[in-house]
């Protein structure tokens, strides 16, 4: 139930935006969502209109753009994706990474030399890419 | 329209219900914030407030071993509620890293940090006291700039070195205008009094002292023997000036 915590940033944050943008009703609501949070789309969906409701977002229609995540070994310069690593997690780790994303450093590393010292270049989390 | 992050929206309503945010800092390490953080928690609990414990010194977490808490797991609830020890209300990265070596850089600490005040749901607390990781980069300035009324309580020990960066850290609060309760002098040897005249200097209070004991090691992870220590009972007189 971690996607009812980020829902209620995300209603918050696009109700700011939709207030400086002066707008009256809330069309479209653009999200990114990165791999590597493993965000579960139908309940962050529903805590959306959950949390939406009785405000100028009720009527919203959400779109979401899922991202896939890159990482780049900052030893070697290798740079791959974040799905050639997620079979090799277990349900633990999954999770460890669902609630924070900053651990896949504990249990991934670098495909090509072995160093947890990468970074995590897209597909971190939910980001809002628009408020219409 | 640049990408936004709608974590931080959420950060002050998460703390809603916390009465005082109190850091536990130093800017240098091995001067015994943990210690102290663990032991305020648990004199204040003494005292029936409602307090929470969050370690934030993301490499090098510990306050788990002085609770001795390294099994549980928050529980789920619209985000996740700390762990309840003792009717401290805890949270560490511990809980995610099933105690193995959390190597990050920079930016990361920032979204470590943002990500944990946004996904953990305190409950109405009297006290939050964080256990400050050492040094003067993101954890402390994200800190600031995330929550606008922290009152840092500082740490240091009898040592010349050590005042040499708490001395810093000071002054850099002080600039920034953040509220600080003062500075306890943790491991006190000798009867010098450098340390106070320094608070003096600075301006800031100097809260008093607490001696070094040897043995303290011993009461880890006995929260019972720990409150009824020699060591406590020091600190009890400090929490005086705050509560």
């Amino acid at each position: 139930m971690h996607e009812w915590a980020l829902a209620e940033g995300v209603v918050n944050t696009a109700l700011e935006i939709a207030q400086n943008k002066n707008l009256r009703e809330v069309k479209t609501l653009l999200l990114k969502v990165g791999e590597i949070q493993q965000i579960d789309l139908e309940i962050f969906d529903f805590a959306l209109k959950e949390l939406s409701k009785d405000t100028i977002l009720e009527n919203a229609e959400i779109k979401y753009e899922n991202f896939t995540a890159y990482l780049l070994c900052n030893f070697c310069g290798h740079k791959w994706a974040f799905y050639e690593s997620f079979n090799q997690l277990n349900e633990e780790e999954k999770e460890a990474i669902h609630f924070v994303p900053e651990t896949i450093h504990v249990y991934i590393k670098c495909p090509k030399c072995g160093s947890p010292d990468f970074e995590i270049t897209e597909g971190r989390g939910v980001f809002i890419e628009d408020v219409l | 329209m640049k990408l936004i992050d709608p974590r931080l929206s959420v950060i002050e309503k998460r703390l809603e219900n916390v009465k005082r945010i109190i850091p536990v800092a130093s800017g240098k390490g091995g001067v015994g914030k943990s210690i102290i953080s663990a032991l305020l928690a648990l004199l204040l609990k003494e005292k029936n407030y409602k307090i929470g414990l969050l370690d934030l010194d993301l490499y090098g977490p510990s306050l788990h071993i002085l609770l001795n808490n390294q099994h549980s797991f928050p529980k789920e609830e619209y985000g996740l509620k700390p762990v309840n020890i003792n009717n401290i209300d805890f949270m560490s990265i511990i809980y995610f890293t099933q105690n193995k070596p959390l190597i990050m850089r920079g930016k990361e600490l920032t979204d470590t940090l943002i990500e944990l005040f946004t996904i953990t749901r305190w409950n109405s607390l009297d006290f939050l006291i964080i256990d400050m990781p050492p040094g003067m980069g993101e954890i402390l300035l994200d800190l600031i700039r995330l929550i606008n009324r922290l009152e840092f309580l500082i740490v240091t020990n009898s040592t010349k070195i050590a005042m040499e960066t708490v001395e810093k850290l000071i002054i850099f609060l002080k600039d920034q205008n953040i509220p600080i309760i003062g500075l306890i002098e943790n491991m006190k040897i000798g009867d010098q009094d450098f340390v106070k005249e320094k608070c003096n200097s600075l301006g800031i209070n100097y809260l008093g002292k607490i001696s070094f004991y040897h043995k303290l090691e011993d009461y880890y992870g006995d929260n019972k023997e720990i409150i009824n220590s020699p060591i406590s009972e020091e600190i009890s007189q400090i929490v005086n000036f705050f509560v």
